[in-house]
């Protein structure tokens, strides 16, 4: 018998071990309850919601328009018009943003007009809402004459979200392995040729979900359309992009402020439903990713 | 030599590894089957066979890395100096600490030589502290091990990483050995160097040999050959055969052995 084997198992616990694993689980613990502690917030606003305003809920309730100075009825010109807004803020800044993060990951070399770019992109993202609204006034509504429309609040908006869609676009881009781009070029390829075969077919899943998730967020954005596009009460549905029209937002801050004699599941319900439109964008984004990674290859 | 004197000098050098009808199974596929297998004390064995024998998953499972996936069964027991390190009361930290491992590729930390070197210390002995001194004294009895320390000596504040993969994976070799294990494994330590970072690394482990118990996969059968005393040939989840390496390069008693020897297939 070796002299390794006489003396005591060498993998048993010692002392060491002991105050280590306590350690060890006292932080796995802490992390946990704090990770825990972020689902409180959202169980309280929803159950409040569901609460209060769940029995607002009505197919008139969503289909009607407004009625007795917006203390009854229905809230569908809100609805219809911030489908509206994101929709066409959405037409706008996912291409100028898609291009933009392309350009920057795949062409742009490190000189001093990238880091410009960058830069810009990084300030774009700290400018607060209300400063974005009054840019959008300015430049929009005056500057090149689209009038307080839908036209010039979607493009406040899409100012706004432009920094964001280039962000989650680039990290999609990215993510695809360098050593694709570089099998690609070595069997003669060109650029727009390795983005357009490889890399976007490669990181479409990630681009899609990571702009509608960050462009579902300016769904409840007051602020930048309050100026710009949206109003107070119109009893009729926007015809065009030119009209003005109701957002749920901004209806929800009226009914919940600004208008006397409001029954009190109103606000509730008018805030449920635009929670449910936001979680409904984002459920439809992560169906999408779940779908785009089945036919991933890699 | 005849057989008795063989098997005596065998009970005199003892077991480092002994597994027992090793079954491992990622989820429904099985990767090890029934691998019953003694490794020598202070011997230097290598592992050779064809990619997806199980030559990784066999190391993996001796330090018990394996189990981080949540989908493998093992069935079987693997004793380490006559202890199963799969018993209900063995503490995976104290194996992981006896049982070494080196990687394909060299994973130095982010940090410098000298604090690479004194991690794994500082992080089992934290009971006790060690003057500056003896901790230099640690830094430089390592880095002799490995062969490393007159090439560093004067550096010992520069970032590991900015040294040449040889010298990264003889600083991974040397970084465990502060901890006292008495088992290293070896995962193809030398499939990322050129010839000369692969001899100088095959020079040190046949310098650690007596020291520590070393298995090590390699798929250079040149390498097997030069750098191991034992070898153990596997194809498909089996060890098809275990002797000593001059024996299986000359007289291969399988045909499977002879074949993947001469570069027939793998
Ligand atoms: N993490 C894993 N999950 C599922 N199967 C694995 C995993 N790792 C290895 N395998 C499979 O187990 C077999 C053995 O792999 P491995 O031990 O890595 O072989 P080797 O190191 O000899 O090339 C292979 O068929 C491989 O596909
Ligand atoms: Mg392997």
């Amino acid at each position: 018998m070796s002299d390794t084997e006489l003396i005591a198992n060498p993998f048993l616990e010692t002392d060491l071990n002991v105050s280590a694993k306590r350690t060890e689980k006292l932080f796995k613990i802490l992390f946990m309850l704090m990770a825990g502690l972020l689902i409180l917030p959202v169980l309280i606003i929803l159950t409040t919601l569901v609460v209060k305003g769940g029995g607002m809920l009505s197919f008139d309730f969503l289909f009607t328009n407004p009625t007795n100075g917006m203390t009854e009825g229905g809230i569908f010109p809100a609805l219809l018009g911030t489908v509206w807004l994101v929709g066409v803020a959405l037409i706008i800044s996912v291409p100028v943003g898609v291009a933009a993060a392309i350009y920057l990951s795949e062409y742009a070399a490190d000189n001093w007009f990238t880091r410009s770019i960058n830069l810009a992109i990084i300030n774009l993202a700290g400018v607060p809402s209300i400063v974005h609204a009054l840019f959008g006034v300015g430049a929009f509504v005056i500057f090149f004459g689209f009038g307080t429309s839908i036209l010039a609040a979607s493009m406040t908006l899409a100012v706004m979200t432009l920094p964001v869609v280039i962000v989650a676009t680039r990290e999609s881009l990215q993510a695809v392995p360098p050593a694709f781009r570089e099998a690609c070029w070595n069997m003669g390829a060109t650029r727009w040729q390795t983005i357009r075969r490889v890399i976007l077919p490669n990181s479409v899943s990630g681009i899609l979900t990571g702009v509608i998730l960050e462009v579902s967020r300016t769904t409840g954005e007051t602020a930048p359309i309050m100026f710009t596009g949206a109003a107070f009460f119109i009893p009729v549905l926007p015809q065009s992009v030119f009209d003005q029209t109701m957002a749920m937002s901004l209806h929800l801050f009226v009914v919940s402020t600004q208008v006397p004699h409001v029954p009190e599941g109103l606000p509730y319900g008018v805030a449920l439903v635009l929670i449910a439109m936001v979680l409904l964008m984002n459920s439809a984004s992560i169906a999408l990713r779940m779908y785009l990674r089945g036919k991933k290859k890699w | 030599m005849d057989m008795n004197t063989e098997e005596s000098i065998d009970a005199a050098v003892g077991l480092a590894i002994h597994t027992d009808a090793l079954n491992l199974w990622y989820g429904d596929f099985q990767a090890l089957y029934d691998v019953n297998l003694d490794i020598k004390k202070g011997r230097v064995t290598s592992l050779i066979g064809p990619s997806g024998c199980g030559k990784s998953t066999f190391l993996r499972s001796i330090n018990r890395i394996n189990e981080r996936l949540g989908y493998v069964r093992i069935e079987g027991a693997i004793d380490v100096f006559g202890n199963n390190i799969y018993a209900p009361e063995v503490e995976l930290v104290q194996v992981r600490k006896q049982v070494g491992m080196v990687f394909q590729r060299p994973n130095p930390l982010p940090a410098s030589i000298r604090e690479n070197i004194l991690f794994g210390h500082k992080l089992h002995n934290r009971e006790r502290k060690y003057s500056r001194d003896d901790e230099d004294e640690i830094v430089e009895e390592s880095l002799r091990q490995v062969l490393l320390w007159d090439k560093v000596k004067d550096n010992l504040r520069r970032k590991a990483t900015g040294l040449s993969l040889e010298e990264q994976q003889k600083l991974c070799i040397a970084r465990l050995l502060p901890v006292k294990p008495s088992v290293l494994l070896m995962d193809e330590p030398c499939s990322a160097l050129d010839p000369k970072g692969t001899a100088a690394v095959e020079e040190l482990i046949w310098e650690l040999r007596g020291k520590y118990s070393i298995l090590i996969v390699t798929h250079n059968m040149a390498q097997a050959r030069r750098a191991s005393e034992e070898c153990i040939f596997m194809l498909m989840g089996k060890v098809i055969e275990h002797t000593n390496t001059a024996d299986m390069f000359v007289t291969p008693q399988h045909q499977e052995t002879a074949d993947y020897i001469e570069g027939r297939y793998g």
